[in-house]
């Protein structure tokens, strides 16, 4: 960054007026709107229900139990835990092998360290080999203020590119419970993103009959003007944005795509090719190969040519700060993604 | 230990022999390619000899048979090498030896688990055998099989990150089922592994860590079955490393002679010489 550039950004943060100014958090739970009721830890209590019921289940850390809800497991069943120390590259090989042994490993790290600096390891060791291990990664996209060296922006997009990897944003505590047994009963490598601490429970708000299921986009809410196919957190954003914009009159239909890797090319297909509809993409992640660009595929070699934009994080290194100002500031807040749907309506 | 499990351990063919089998089916290999990393798995021989015909428990018509010992390919150049010993021990036939590094072929240039019945890993991305390791050692652990792991690694390997991360892993988890062999040539593609990244001692090293250490002419048979047998029995409560210094190239003396490079150049009409002068030494 040049001197000037860094004289810029403080010159910016001066003027900000001291009470509207926001202290930076880590938290997940500062994303809940109002309104949502949370579980507390939901993938750490549904990886304890199923290690209960099966012996092959064990979890590995890289210093992260605590900040990826691993820890629950470690409490509950402390043989089936490992605490690898930080070093992801030895996670990695390490649940390899395990999965070699029979086991099926989840490991958990942060997305930024699985995705970046272990990389090769789940590529060769795990990837390559198809070996069931479930990589479920914490911090995905935009959920620290921490700054890039936090922020997992393009993690989806290095993984897309990896073969036999299934990928999944999860968007609440329903989808991360639903999604615990069947990562584990799929016969491959999984990554996942994490939400942890208090997670916001949005999906059986919306759809009381809503369950995850691997591989599948889900209509969450049916709408005539605007068809929003999204994924993680998003969704949640996407319905909150659709509530105010149908008091405008505008119809927001609402596609939950939680599966980014196989994609469910053909309800996605099949709900774009419903005409009259803008259709629009919403993710946690940058615009740069991710859900937007995979969506965009899918229709373009069908023939499908709905007016099409996308709403997710530019192809940038991202400020630090606190989640909700950069979150009004990058687009994802519901204000935000209802101004942009508005604006194209 | 049942007699069935280390059936060529009963055999009357000498570790000698085996050695010297691995060497020229190498050869065999390298002459069907015209090329291979053959300095190192003539260099290697009797390391491979001695694991598979000594000490590791397995079946050569049941490669997947729980109970073996695991063998790991981290350096996955060393295929040319694992491949001979895997067609010494009935575990690849024979036959497949001209199909080496061709279309179709069971037996790539670079080692691959889903090509070739008894390759437990995919190698070759160097650093990532021995953390691969202490996942299956504590994998067996908690089936409580008293399964050996063997992961067979080069000096080279010893310059990344991750087999530290696995060296601390190791000892933390006391896995005392985890051999490591080290194959010290001090040769890595740019050059001497001494002169890229140093580690001093490498024996006091690993020792440091808490690994049992040994460090062995890895071209002495004796010395070899010895430091294997030590290995195995000795009571360290964690995991144990066998540093085996070699020589590139090793029975074979014109080109063990040869400006000695990670990858040994042969040129057309030598493979048949080196073959000859291979016959020289035939042991009984």
């Amino acid at each position: 960054m040049t001197h000037a550039s860094m004289a810029r950004k403080y010159e910016a943060r001066k003027v900000t007026p001291k009470e509207e100014r926001q202290a930076t958090s880590a938290m997940i739970a500062s994303l809940a709107a109002e309104g949502y009721e949370t579980v507390n830890a939901p993938f750490g209590h549904a990886l304890v229900n199923l290690a209960r019921t099966d012996a092959r289940i064990v979890g590995l850390t890289a210093d992260l139990g605590k900040y990826t809800d691993l820890h629950i497991l470690g409490q509950a069943m402390p043989d089936r835990f490992y605490q690898m120390g930080m070093a992801e590259q030895l996670l990695m090989s390490a649940a390899a092998g395990m999965a070699r042994e029979g086991c099926i490993p989840f490991a958990t790290t942060y997305a930024v360290f699985a995705s970046r600096r272990a990389y090769d390891f789940i590529a060769m060791a795990i990837a390559e080999e198809n070996l069931p291990v479930k990589i479920c990664c914490a911090l995905p996209g935009l959920t620290t203020g921490y700054g890039p060296s936090h922020q997992a922006t393009e993690d989806l997009a290095i993984f897309r590119g990896l073969p036999n990897m299934t990928l999944i944003d999860p968007c609440d505590a329903d989808d991360l419970m639903g999604m615990v047994p069947q990562i584990a009963a799929h016969n491959g490598p999984v990554y996942t993103r994490l939400l942890r601490g208090k997670v916001p429970s949005v999906l059986t708000r919306h759809k009381p009959d809503y369950k995850f299921q691997l591989g599948k986009a889900q209509m969450i809410r049916e709408g005539r003007d605007v068809l929003v196919i999204s994924t993680g957190f998003m969704t949640m954003r996407a319905l909150d944005a659709a509530t105010a914009l149908a008091k405008d009159g505008v119809d927001v239909a609402v596609l939950h795509c939680p599966t980014i890797k196989p994609l469910d090319v053909e309800t996605i297909a099949a709900e774009a090719a419903k005409g009259g509809r803008l259709v629009v993409t919403a993710e946690n992640h940058t615009k740069v190969g991710g859900l937007g660009e995979a969506v965009a595929t899918t229709l373009l070699t069908r023939g499908i040519t709905p007016t099409f934009r996308m709403i997710g994080l530019p192809d940038e290194f991202l400020e630090a700060g606190a989640l909700p100002t950069l979150h009004d500031m990058y687009g994802l807040s519901v204000t935000k993604v209802a101004e942009q749907i508005r604006g194209w309506v | 230990m049942t007699t069935e499990t280390r059936p060529a351990a009963l055999s009357n063919v000498s570790l000698a022999r085996r050695a010297w089998n691995i060497r020229r089916k190498s050869l065999l290999m390298g002459e069907v390619q015209g090329q291979g990393y053959i300095g190192q798995a003539l260099g290697i021989a009797d390391v491979l000899a001695t694991s598979y015909f000594h000490a590791m428990s397995h079946r050569p018509d049941d490669p997947e048979w729980e109970g073996r010992d695991r063998f790991l390919l981290s350096i996955g150049h060393y295929a040319i090498a694992l491949y001979a010993v895997l067609m010494e021990a009935g575990i690849l036939p024979e036959e497949e030896l001209e199909t080496y590094g061709m279309d179709d072929s069971r037996m790539p240039m670079s080692g691959m688990a889903s090509y070739t019945p008894g390759m437990e890993i995919t190698g070759g991305s160097l650093g990532q055998g021995l953390g691969i390791a202490v996942g299956m050692a504590m994998g067996l652990k908690r089936k409580e099989n008293p399964a050996f792991i063997y992961n067979l690694m080069s000096d080279g390997e010893l310059g990344e990150g991750s087999t530290w991360e696995a060296v601390m892993s190791a000892v933390q988890w006391k896995l005392d089922n985890l051999i490591c062999l080290v194959d010290f040539n001090n040769q890595q593609a740019d050059g001497p592994t001494r002169d890229a990244l140093a580690q001093g001692d490498e024996e006091k090293k690993w020792a440091a860590f808490g690994w049992h250490a040994q460090r062995v002419d890895g071209n002495d048979l004796d010395a070899v079955v010895a430091a294997f047998d030590e290995a195995r029995n000795t009571d360290h409560p964690g995991p144990r490393v066998i540093i085996f210094d070699t020589r590139m190239c090793k029975g074979v003396p014109f080109l063990e002679t040869r400006e000695i490079t990670h990858f040994v150049r042969v040129e057309a009409d030598e493979w048949a010489k080196a073959l000859d002068v291979l016959e020289e030494g035939k042991p009984a």
